[in-house]
């Protein structure tokens, strides 16, 4: 049965230094609030899976607490490079980062492998690719029926998924909607998870096809309102562009990514202080 | 030379638009081919089903997505499925006609790199990677690229296949039992470049209006073949262009909406 509890303390109790970490969620609610979290209590030498790495993972690699990045797309979508993400390859700043490289098909079907507890998945894909030639990881395998050459990848198998969802019930019940990537499979997959949640309530009032997590699939469950900014949550706040626009120019340099972790994430208590923090800079910049 | 009321990257998405038959389904990758992408709906292809890989099927976005999962999309899509799902069920199924890829670079047999400039380990440039281009490039029964020309994209040798598109030319792609035909058409702000039916190697069969055919030569990294009867590329009509540009207008517009 899924623990009601403070983001604060779902991030004490179930993420340790050294664990395999996968906060998922294709470019719709993405789990800012957690990473935040993770950030605030320094947690180091995680490896980070993700599908795209986004502005999340470019906050983490950059604060280090990162010693290697699972990826099959790493940019920030429509504007460009991560660029904590591309120091840390280039220059290991400001530790090295070991990467293992996918393609989104690939890491899908590992997920859904990790989620259904089989030891690998399998596709019809890295055809042609050099990336099976960098990544020890992708292994290609014989159909037993037809012959047919397929590539196969070990199961992921996070020691935590992170997800933001729209709602939780007050028993835990999880529901998720609009683009729901691999979040389902991901937290499936973990041995723990923690699940964000826009908010919580009496009823899910959910069709009988929405994917709702059941409670008892749940590790722990924090209400962080706005958790996904600046991704979005669809229904409750559209994505912010903007921000993602803004963030090329904070990353971009080491001393100006350096200041805004230290004002308005190391500086903040939670997720909320984060927010007024950044509305206080817009508003005196 | 003509006035150009138009400019070059208008022209190449403009051209682009025009490769995509109405009704078709087309697996649309972020950037440069989602505006021809949307551009093609708004024209002369409504009945188009735009697939971007966030699990959005058949999405209208009224604004170009800065994301490939952006609301606008599974808002507007009949359907939105797992990640898992559209890449199993539906590209994976042999459902998608099209595929539409951009690239960092390409190479004279249409495969891309969008992995590294350089060493794959210390590379000059790290790029994004490959998302979902590789099972889109081999598995959609026809893909499309677009790009700019230019000889830092344009190269003899690809530091790095990213995704395979006709390989070491001939039947090399068919030997690797690709499921779908792969490139046929690279649209650049220069030309259009199509492969060969039996070398497989990229040829320039159209140059757009005003630009020389040499100028497209110089700025590409193999010595390019120019086909016999080479083509000049129909300007964009008013109706095009006005719609593009309302796109992106609408677009910036929706962007700027600050924090």
């Amino acid at each position: 049965m899924a623990q009601i509890t403070t983001l604060k303390q779902a991030i004490q109790q179930l993420v340790r230094d050294g664990d395999t970490v996968a906060l998922e969620g294709f470019t719709h609610l993405i789990p800012f609030a957690a990473g935040h979290e993770i950030i605030r209590q320094q947690r180091r030498n995680l490896t980070l899976i993700r599908m795209t790495p986004d502005l999340i993972y470019d906050q983490l690699i950059g604060a280090g607490c990162a010693s290697k990045l699972v990826f099959s797309w790493g940019g920030n979508p429509g504007v460009g490079s991560l660029h904590r993400l591309r120091d840390a390859v280039e220059n290991d700043w400001p530790t090295p980062l070991a990467i293992e490289e996918h393609a989104h098909a690939g890491m899908a079907a590992a997920y859904a492998a990790g989620a259904s507890h089989l030891p690998f998945g399998v596709l019809r894909g890295y055809l042609g690719s050099d990336l099976p030639k960098h990544n020890p990881n992708v292994k290609f395998i014989e159909c037993p029926f037809t012959g047919e050459r397929l590539a196969a990848l070990p199961a992921i198998r996070p020691d935590v998924t992170v997800i933001h969802a729209q709602k939780a019930d007050r028993r835990g019940n999880v529901l998720i909607w609009g683009v729901v990537g691999v979040q389902k499979e991901a937290v499936m997959a973990a041995k723990r998870n923690i699940v964000t949640v826009e908010e919580i309530v009496d009823h899910l009032d959910a069709p009988p096809n929405s994917v709702v997590l059941p409670s008892w699939v749940i590790g722990a469950v924090a209400h962080v309102k706005g958790g996904a900014f600046p991704s979005y949550a669809q229904g409750y706040y559209a994505r912010n562009n903007a921000f993602y626009k803004a963030w090329d120019p904070i990353s971009r340099e080491r001393d100006t990514f350096k200041a805004w972790i230290d004002r308005h994430i190391m500086g903040t208590n939670d997720f909320e202080g984060f927010r007024q923090s950044l509305k206080e800079a817009f508003t005196h910049a | 030379m003509p006035e150009t009321k138009y400019t070059a990257d208008e022209m190449m998405t403009v051209a682009s638009a025009r490769m995509i038959h109405n009704g078709a389904v087309l697996f649309v990758g972020i950037g440069l081919p989602s505006a021809a992408a949307n551009l093609a709906r708004l024209t002369h292809a409504p009945d188009t089903v735009l697939i971007y890989e966030s699990g959005t099927i058949g999405a209208k976005p009224p604004v170009l997505p800065l994301s490939i999962g952006d609301g606008e999309l599974s808002e507007t899509a009949d359907a939105v499925v797992s990640i898992p799902e559209i890449f199993a069920y539906y590209l994976q199924g042999g459902r998608v006609d099209l595929g539409f890829l951009g690239a960092a670079q390409i190479d004279r047999f249409a495969n891309i790199n969008t992995t590294v400039i350089g060493d794959y380990h210390r590379p000059s440039t790290r790029l994004p990677g490959a998302g979902g281009a590789p099972e889109i490039a081999a598995s959609s029964k026809e893909v499309l690229i677009t790009l700019r020309h230019n000889k830092r994209a344009f190269v003899k040798k690809l530091d790095f296949v990213t995704s395979g598109g006709h390989m070491e030319g001939g039947n090399s792609r068919g030997q690797l039992r690709f499921p779908g035909k792969g490139p046929t058409a690279v649209i650049t702000d220069l030309g259009i470049l199509t492969p060969d039916p039996d070398t497989k190697e990229l040829t320039l069969t159209s140059v757009h209006p005003g630009i020389a055919p040499e100028k497209v030569v110089e700025n590409t990294g193999w010595p390019l073949k120019l086909a016999a009867n080479l083509a000049t590329t129909e300007p964009p009509s008013d109706n095009e262009l006005a719609v593009l540009r309302d796109l992106h207008a609408r677009t910036e517009r929706a962007h700027a909406n600050g924090a």
